[in-house]
């Protein structure tokens, strides 16, 4: 055996235990958490586990799904993280666009400023704004909560999209704009269809960040709580399974969401998509 | 009619000047080559014509109408990018239809025409391939297929040929030459390659830091630099220049005499390679270093009192480096320069 095929066969291998290993390290804990969810109170303190969690079937999701309040509770946060996807694509891609597109007075300050207001620590805010949404009507409602998640999520949306259109050569705009486009239809046939894989993947992950963001979520909220939220109260004093159930179906929406658009994650990543 | 007429456009980006009061007439069905060096604003010029950037002070005027202020869509042009610009997620047919389909061209009219221009470009065998799957120069004729397909009044090319092998270059600017000709299409050419400006070309126009430094026919520039750059920009070998000591009227070296005109006690006497003539004895003398066989020509390179110079000889000529040869220029064809400031003298501007 020549040294060569050594190498390519050691290449094979190091690359498969790569794929393998990063594959556990997403998939284990969920399988766990699926384990705790679907193993009934039993199951989640049996040692050594069960390979497969039907063994007490969908009892305990049946069970969690059945408490009062989870669903309008589910309904809710998929509806906060949809309209915080929704706000932040739709202010945050445009000033990316900007960012990207025209010099300004200021640009660096303002990029710095948006990244700055991740570090604003919420609590500080919480008083005030509650009182504010009190008095605007904004408190307890989808709206409200969609509201400060939009401003969690648009330094992330407003950056990568910068960094999305930045990448689109402006001479495509421009070939665009000499072939008979206004600035708007050359957004559209030629900025928008190449920005799109990117700007979905923006759009997942502001609706994944509202869909786990809790403290905001909990403090603006009393009777129209998001998931994420009412599992905190409620289910702090449930049994083991049941937090498991609730964990799991925490976890699915992302993961359905994700797997959905996974071709145009790919085709950010440049992995080609057929 | 659409001739372009530039008038003192002067463009500068912060405090760095790229266009100086740059003033130019490009007449109707004209082709005229913008030829310069790396840097010197043809580009610039080319996006400020197209609407593409904004003078810093100036107007354009396209078939005797001021665009000055229009969007690039209303000024009634085609242009082909330096990088091409061709569409990543459309196919090759798509691209060259895209000008077309913004018109509201009929779907036979698109056909008719995509497939003119692809023929034009030799393109065909890719129209239903994405551009990622496109070498540079197949890109790049789609970018000019492009551009052809909405037959344009004016068209500007930002060296639309640069990315071809020698041959396909040779084939593609005939074929130009021949369709812009006949559509009457007035062109402006960017290039920085000599020869493919003096074969396209009407007229070229050379410039250099920001300025157009001449315009004329290509013959005429070759023959007539207006100034010490231009010789040396266009041609290959570039054009010579010897410094001369004037005396009484009289420019001398070695046993070579010439009347000149000037009240400077020097002179740069341009010369082309090919109007020197070697001789038994008197003229300049001339030290060989370098013989170069370039199959029509020997290239010789040497000194002549010190200042490098080249000189083109009959192919079968026998010479050596180290041997000194006597040279006599045709009087008729040196074009004297002023050394002071690199301008050409005595000459009908
Ligand atoms: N957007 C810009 N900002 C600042 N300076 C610029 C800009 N565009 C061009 N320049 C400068 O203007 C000058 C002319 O540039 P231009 O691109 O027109 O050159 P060019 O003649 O096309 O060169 P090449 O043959 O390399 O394409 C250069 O010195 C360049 O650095
Ligand atoms: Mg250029």
């Amino acid at each position: 055996m020549s040294e060569a095929t050594v190498s390519i066969r050691l290449r094979r291998v190091m690359f498969w235990s790569g794929v393998a290993m990063l594959c556990a390290w997403v998939l284990v804990p969920i399988y766990l958490i699926a384990l705790g969810a679907f193993g009934g109170r039993a199951g989640v303190f049996r040692w050594p586990k069960n390979l497969l969690p039907w063994d007490s079937g969908l009892a305990a999701m049946q069970a969690f799904l059945a408490v009062e309040g989870v669903w309008t509770a589910a309904v809710n946060g998929a509806l906060v993280a949809c309209l915080t996807m929704l706000f932040s694509l739709l202010l945050g891609a445009p000033a990316g666009y900007a960012l990207a597109r025209y010099r300004f007075a200021g640009q660096d300050a303002f990029r710095m400023l948006v990244v700055l207001t991740r570090a604003f620590p919420l609590a500080i805010l919480a008083l005030p704004l509650t009182v504010t949404f009190i008095r605007t009507g904004l408190y307890d409602t989808p709206l409200g909560v969609a509201l400060v998640h939009t401003a969690l999520a648009l330094p992330f949306t407003a950056l990568v999209s910068s960094s999305l259109f930045m990448g689109i050569p402006r001479e495509l705009e421009e070939a665009a704009w000499i072939f008979g486009c206004t600035g708007l239809q050359a957004f559209r046939k030629i900025v928008l269809p190449l920005a799109l894989p990117g700007l979905a993947a923006a759009a997942i992950f502001s609706f994944v960040i509202s869909w786990n963001e809790v403290f905001a979520a909990s403090v603006l909220t009393v009777r129209n709580r998001t998931l994420t939220a009412y599992l905190l109260t409620v289910l702090a004093e449930s049994p083991l399974h049941f937090r498991f159930a609730g964990g799991f179906l925490l976890i699915l929406p992302s993961v359905i969401f994700i797997f959905a658009v996974r071709k145009y994650l790919f085709a950010m990543w440049g992995i080609a998509n057929r | 009619m659409s001739g372009i007429r530039i008038d003192a456009i002067e463009k500068r980006f912060g405090a760095a000047r790229a266009l100086e009061q740059l003033t130019l007439d490009v007449e109707d069905g004209e082709f005229l080559a913008l030829l310069g060096p790396s840097g010197c604003g043809k580009t610039t010029l080319l996006r400020i014509i197209a609407g593409l950037e904004t003078q810093t002070s100036g107007r354009i005027f396209i078939g005797g109408r001021d665009v000055s202020a229009l969007p690039p869509r209303e000024r009634g042009l085609a242009m082909v990018f330096q990088n091409y610009a061709v569409f990543p997620h459309m196919t090759v047919y798509e691209n060259v239809a895209f000008g077309l389909r913004m018109k509201g061209a009929t779907a036979a009219e698109v056909n008719k025409q995509v497939e003119r221009a692809a023929g034009l470009l030799h393109i065909e065998p890719y129209l239903e391939r994405y551009p990622a799957k496109l070498s540079g120069g197949q890109r790049q004729r789609v970018a000019v297929a492009r551009a052809l397909a909405v037959q344009p009044a004016v068209l500007l090319m930002d060296e639309p040929l640069s990315n071809l092998d020698a041959l396909l270059r040779l084939e593609m600017r005939s074929e130009l030459k021949s369709v812009l000709n006949s559509s009457g299409t007035t062109t402006v050419y960017v290039t920085h390659d000599q020869t493919e400006a003096m074969g396209l070309a009407d007229r070229i126009a050379v410039m250099h830091q920001g300025v157009i430094e001449q315009i004329d026919r290509p013959q005429a520039l070759y023959e007539r630099p207006a100034t010490r750059f231009v010789g040396g920009f266009v041609g290959s070998p570039p054009m010579n220049f010897i410094d001369m000591p004037v005396k009484a009227g009289l420019a001398r070296l070695g046993d070579f005499t010439n009347p000149v005109s000037t009240g400077r006690d020097t002179i740069t006497a341009g010369i082309r390679a090919e109007d020197i003539a070697v001789v038994e004895r008197g003229g300049l003398p001339f030290d060989v270093m370098v013989c170069e066989p370039l199959g029509a020509t020997l290239l010789l390179t040497g000194r002549v009192a010190g200042q490098l110079a080249r000189v083109a000889v009959r192919p079968d000529a026998v010479v050596a480096p180290g041997d000194r040869l006597n040279l006599e220029p045709s009087p008729g064809r040196i074009v004297w320069i002023d050394p002071a400031n690199g301008k050409a003298i005595g000459q009908a501007a």
